[in-house]
């Protein structure tokens, strides 16, 4: 039986000016906990019901300023900050001229209300297998600066996922800024969702693809998938197949086989594991073919 | 338990300012609608999954049951009360009436507050804009269609 909670659970609520402040306060030893707070989109609905315990204080990292920007250059790539949101990752007209395959992914995300609050740092952090935002952030070999107060490390987005809802990221620490090293310019990135419903859904699968081709060669090509093993997955063998060689319906055909193997689906009230890996199939083919043909 | 302490926040809503003392876990529809008597909010599923409590916050729409009423502290907050201008209704909400774009009226606030940050930024949206606009609001009573066709009416209207 699923109970109704009708209130949040009681907790303290700060709001630091600086990051140091933040970081200082997640050393605390508070006994229930400390806990981040940026959009708050996946936390209070949790917090809600219950589905995690609530902490002593939460640290509402909103107060601090300047932790929204989204820089680009040619040379060193994308770096945003933690309080950007979905939306404003969505609508960025840089984003959606560099990194394409980032813009479609957040903007399949849940509704417009809540990708106005919702992070992408957030979508991260909380490592929910289906995250939209990870196929794509892999595709795109983002670094992650996690800080803490014992100083900063950079981890590579394909070593921060542990398995649902579990990251490297320690309690001490706050994801401080996700980088995106540039992609060249005839790059096309391409994320496709299979849910039921077209907003307000998670991916029964979820694929991303980024494809850097010349002359009908692929120089490189990188495929993610979401939703369909314990974490966000790249799946390198089947890129390899298609890396270095000319382009055929053929390869792509085989490509989307492998992917379909290196996936570990499991069986729930989404899908089945059957299902889920008949449709990487299917959805990685189609979003090789549409960034072939973009 | 330790006893929590209480923030103090100032919101404008509907253009009127409002300073109050509340404890950290109350949520912005909470205040609206038990502290302020703003009743016109809903709470839906109080998820973020329905929209019912769909607010503008600095020209944004919001599931108002999603924000802590801690974090809107120096907000502007725009909820369907302050949608009319006294006795005479906003266009959008005249579009609703005059083409039936509701039943039970439970997610009716929220789907114009949608309507209204949608018709600003396009102010001649096409069905499929229309549809995505709404996609954080869901009715279960018009199956949509007398909704999209009043929306499709206030945009002709206000433009």
């Amino acid at each position: 039986m699923v109970t109704y909670y009708r209130k949040l659970p009681k907790f303290d609520y700060r709001m630091p000016k600086t990051v140091k402040e933040a970081l200082e306060l997640l050393s605390k030893k508070a006994k229930g906990g400390v806990k981040v707070f940026a959009g708050g989109t996946d936390l209070v609905p949790k917090l809600r019901s219950r589905e995690v315990e609530a902490p002593e204080i939460l640290v509402d990292l909103k107060g601090i300023p300047k932790l929204d920007y989204i820089q680009y250059n040619a040379k060193n790539g994308l770096r945003f900050g933690p309080l950007v949101t979905i939306s404003e990752i969505e609508n960025s007209p840089l984003i959606r001229d560099h990194f394409s395959v980032l813009a479609q992914a957040a903007h399949s995300m849940a509704s417009p209300q809540v990708r106005n609050r919702g992070t992408i740092a957030g979508n991260i952090c909380n490592a929910v297998p289906s995250a939209d935002s990870a196929p794509a952030l892999l595709t795109l070999n983002a670094r992650l600066k996690l800080v803490s107060l014992k100083g900063e490390r950079m981890v590579k987005i394909e070593d921060f996922f542990k398995g649902p809802n579990e990251t490297v990221l320690s309690g001490r620490e706050i994801l401080r800024e996700v980088k995106v090293p540039p992609l060249p310019a005839k790059s096309k990135g391409v994320y496709l969702k299979l849910s039921p419903r077209r907003a307000m859904d998670l991916a029964i699968v979820g694929v991303a693809v980024v494809l850097i081709q010349e002359d009908g060669v692929c120089r490189d090509i990188r495929v993610a998938l979401g939703a369909v093993a314990p974490t966000p997955i790249r799946v390198k063998k089947a890129e390899d197949i298609l890396r270095g060689q000319r382009v055929s319906d053929e390869l792509i055909d085989k490509v989307a086989e492998v992917a379909s193997q290196e996936a570990r689906p499991i069986d729930d009230h989404r899908a089945s594991a059957e299902y889920r890996r008949e449709m990487v199939a299917i959805l990685v083919r189609r979003a090789i073919s549409q960034a072939v043909r973009s | 338990m330790k006893e929590k302490r209480m923030n103090k926040i100032k919101i404008t809503v509907n253009g009127k300012i409002h300073e109050l003392t509340i404890k950290p876990w109350r949520t912005l529809l909470e205040v609206i609608r038990e502290e302020l008597k703003l009743t016109g909010t809903k709470e839906g599923c109080g998820l973020g999954e329905c929209g019912a409590c769909t607010v503008i916050m600095d020209g944004k729409t919001v599931n108002s049951c999603l924000v802590l009423a801690s974090e809107a502290d120096g907000r502007e907050i725009l909820t369907i009360e302050g949608l009319a201008d006294e006795d005479k209704l906003h266009p959008i909400q005249e579009a609703f009436i005059n083409h039936g774009g509701m039943q039970c009226g439970f997610c009716t606030s929220g789907m114009i507050l949608s309507t209204k940050v949608l018709l600003e930024k396009k102010p001649n949206p096409t069905e499929e804009e229309i549809k995505e606009g709404i996609s954080g609001n869901f009715c279960r009573c018009t199956g949509y269609t007398k909704i999209i066709e009043s929306i499709q009416a206030a945009a002709k209207n206000l433009r």
